[in-house]
C-alpha cells in the first residue's frame, strides 16, 4: 500500500492521523494486506459467501408502544447539548 | 477464604458456615492485597458489592428464594455496559462513558443474586491478544509478572488467576476468553455463536463477538454459562433453544467419546512444551477409553487472514458511532463538522484500534471488497465446511490453545502480525459459530500455564462441558495456584 492508498482510507474512516502515524500506518498495514493475500490462493469458485454462522432471519415483533429511555437520559453522555438535541457545528451555511 | 471455587462458596452459604458479606469482604481484601501488582480490575465497586452481598444475606435470614449465584463474587470485563458505572472499553474515547443500562448479561447475573465486584481490563475494544492495548493499564499475567495475561480478556483471566474473583465474565471475538484463559491457567468457554444475548455487549465484530464465562473449574464455567445463556428479544442472533442444566450433567463422562484431533493444530509454529502438555492431555482421555482419530480441517491456515478481513470490516461498521456527537471524547478545536468527527477518533483511539479500522475501511472499499471482504467470507464458508466435516466423524475436536504459553511484555507490541498469530488455534471457531473451552493442562519447565482447547459443534455445550470435565476429574492441574 501506497501512502497515498492510507491517507485516502484515512479520509473514508474519518480518522486523522499524523505524519508518523502515517509513516507506521503504511508499513504496517502493507505487511498485513501481504499477509491477507494468501487468501487468493484459495480457489473459492462457486462459494457462496458466508457473512454470519447461523442462518440468520429477519425477526419481526409486535409494534407496541413501551417505556423508553428519557431525553435526559439519552443525552446523559453527549459531549454538547443544547435543549433536548445533541449540538453539532453547522452542517448547512 | 478466596482460595473457593463458586460450587463451594454456595455450600458454605447454605451450611451456615459464610455469609455472603465474609464472602465478598474477602474477595475484595484480597484484591486491594494483590490487585496493586496485577493490575487486572479497572474500577472496584467495594460499597455496591458489599450493599448486594447484605441483601443476599438478609434474603436468606428471611426464607426468600435465591438465584442461583447468590452472594458469588464476580468481575465483569469492561465491555458489558453496566448501568451507571462506567463502562470505557479501555479505551480514552470511552473515558467518561456512563451507560444508561445494563448489558443482558449483566442484568442476568443482578437477577441470580451474584456480587458484581467490578470492572476487568482489556485490549481496547476487545482488539489485541496480550490486554497491551488498554488506554489505562497492562495487566500482568499472576504466574510471572514480567508477562501478558493473554487478551482481550486478560483482566478478567488475571482476576480469576490471581484469586480475585471465583468468576468472571470476558468477551470471545476471535479467541479472546480462551487463549487467556491457557494463558493465565483457568477455565474459559467461547460460547456457540447466538446461545448468550450480545444486548449491552458494545460491539468489535457483530457476527463473531460472544460473552462467556471465566472460571476455577469446569462446574464454575458451566453454572455462570446455565445463567447467563438463552434467547433475548434484544438480540435477534440469539436463538431460540433452550438451555440445559448443564450444571446437572456434567458428572456424567462421555460414552463412547471419539476425539478428533486436527493434523493442522500439530504444526510448524507450536512451541514443544505446549505440544507435549497437550498429547499428555489427549492421552488422559485414551485412558478414560476415548478414541482417538485424525482429522483434517485444510482450510483452517486461512483463518487468520479471513478473521482479519472479516472481523476488521465489522469494526470499521461498527465504530463509526464514536463521531463526537452522541456520546464519548469530541475534539476540543476542529474547523466544521467532518474535522470535529476526524480528530475526535484521531485523538480518541489507539494504535491497534486505528489499524483495525483502517485494515476493515480498506476490505470495504470500492474496488477492493471482492477481493479482500467477499473473499474472506468465501473462505469462511470453506472453514465452516471442514469443522462440518470433522463433526460428523467425531465429538469434539481438541488441540492446544494457543501455540506458546504468556510471552513477555512488550514482545511483540510492535509486530501486530506475530501477535495475530497468537489466536491461530482460536480464530476458526468464531468463523464457523462453534462453542470451544480451555482447560488448564500442565506447565512449562519454566512454571507458565499451558491450556487444552476442545470445540463441539454449535449449541454442544453440554457435551462440550462434560468432556472438559472428565480430563478435569483425571488431572490437579486446575488446582494449581500462583504465588
Amino acid at each position: 500500500m501506497t501512502r497515498d492508498e492510507v491517507s485516502w482510507i484515512a479520509h473514508l474512516a474519518r480518522l486523522e492521523l499524523s505524519d508518523a502515524e502515517l509513516t507506521e500506518m503504511t508499513r504496517q498495514l502493507s505487511a498485513i494486506v501481504d499477509y491477507v493475500n494468501q487468501l487468493q490462493e484459495v480457489n473459492t469458485d462457486g462459494v457462496e459467501p458466508l457473512a454470519h454462522p447461523l442462518d440468520v432471519h429477519n425477526v419481526f415483533r409486535a409494534d407496541e408502544l413501551t417505556p423508553s429511555l428519557s431525553a435526559d437520559a439519552a443525552l446523559a453522555n453527549a459531549p454538547k447539548r443544547k435543549d433536548d438535541f445533541y449540538a453539532v457545528p453547522a452542517v448547512l451555511e | 477464604m478466596h482460595e473457593h471455587t463458586a460450587a463451594e462458596l454456595l455450600q458454605l452459604q447454605k451450611q451456615g458456615q459464610a455469609s455472603a458479606e465474609e464472602i465478598t469482604t474477602a474477595f475484595l481484601q484480597h484484591i486491594r492485597q494483590r490487585d496493586p501488582q496485577i493490575h487486572a480490575f479497572l474500577a472496584v465497586d467495594e460499597a455496591g458489592a458489599l450493599e448486594q452481598a447484605r441483601k443476599v444475606d438478609s434474603k436468606r435470614k428471611h426464607g426468600e428464594a435465591l438465584g442461583a449465584l447468590a452472594g458469588i463474587p464476580i468481575a465483569v470485563k469492561d465491555v458489558l455496559a453496566s448501568a451507571g458505572q462506567r463502562t470505557t472499553c479501555g479505551s480514552k474515547i470511552l473515558a467518561h462513558f456512563v451507560p444508561p443500562y445494563d448489558a443482558h448479561v449483566v442484568a442476568r447475573l443482578k437477577l441470580a443474586d451474584a456480587v458484581l465486584l467490578g470492572k476487568t481490563n482489556l485490549d481496547e475494544f476487545a482488539m489485541g491478544s496480550s490486554t497491551e492495548n488498554s488506554a489505562y493499564q497492562i495487566t500482568c499475567n499472576p504466574w510471572d509478572r514480567e508477562r501478558i495475561p493473554g487478551g482481550s480478556s486478560g483482566g478478567s483471566a488475571a482476576a480469576v488467576a490471581a484469586g480475585m474473583t471465583p468468576l468472571a465474565l470476558g468477551t470471545d471475538t476471535g479467541g479472546s476468553v480462551r487463549q487467556p484463559a491457557a494463558l493465565c491457567g483457568v477455565v474459559g468457554l467461547k460460547p456457540s455463536y447466538g446461545r448468550v444475548s450480545r444486548y449491552g455487549l458494545i460491539a468489535y465484530g457483530s457476527s463473531l463477538d460472544q460473552v462467556g464465562p471465566f472460571a476455577r473449574d469446569v462446574n464454575g464455567a458451566a453454572l455462570l454459562l446455565e445463567t447467563i445463556a438463552g434467547h433475548d428479544p434484544r438480540d435477534s442472533t440469539s436463538v431460540f433453544r433452550s438451555v440445559p442444566p448443564y450444571t446437572q450433567s456434567i458428572e456424567q463422562p462421555l460414552k463412547p467419546l471419539t476425539i478428533g484431533v486436527p493434523t493442522e493444530f500439530f504444526a510448524e509454529g507450536l512451541d514443544a512444551e505446549v505440544e507435549e502438555a497437550v498429547r499428555s492431555a489427549l492421552k488422559v482421555y485414551q485412558d478414560l477409553g476415548a478414541r482417538l482419530i485424525d482429522v483434517s480441517l485444510p482450510h483452517s491456515r486461512f483463518a487468520v487472514a479471513a478473521y482479519y478481513l472479516v472481523a476488521t470490516a465489522e469494526a470499521s461498521s461498527n465504530l463509526a458511532r464514536y463521531d463526537g456527537v452522541h456520546f464519548g471524547h469530541r475534539a476540543a478545536e476542529f474547523d466544521g463538522l467532518i474535522d470535529m468527527v476526524s480528530k475526535t477518533r484521531g485523538e480518541g483511539f489507539g494504535k491497534e484500534v486505528k489499524r483495525r479500522i483502517m485494515l476493515g475501511t480498506y476490505a470495504l472499499s470500492s474496488g477492493y471488497i471482492d477481493a479482500y471482504y467477499l473473499k474472506a467470507l468465501k473462505v469462511r464458508r470453506l472453514i465452516k465446511n471442514d469443522f462440518d466435516k470433522a463433526f460428523a466423524g467425531c465429538d469434539t475436536i481438541m488441540g492446544p490453545t494457543a501455540p506458546t504459553p504468556a510471552f513477555r511484555i512488550g514482545e511483540k507490541a510492535d509486530d501486530p502480525l506475530a501477535m495475530y498469530l497468537s489466536d491461530i488455534y482460536t480464530i476458526s471457531g468464531n468463523l464457523a459459530g462453534l462453542c470451544g473451552i480451555s482447560v488448564p493442562c500442565g506447565f512449562t519447565k519454566s512454571g507458565l500455564p499451558i491450556g487444552l482447547q476442545i470445540q463441539a459443534a454449535p449449541f454442544e455445550e453440554e457435551k462440550l462441558l462434560r468432556v472438559a470435565r472428565m480430563h478435569e476429574q483425571a488431572t490437579h492441574w486446575h488446582q494449581a495456584r500462583p504465588k
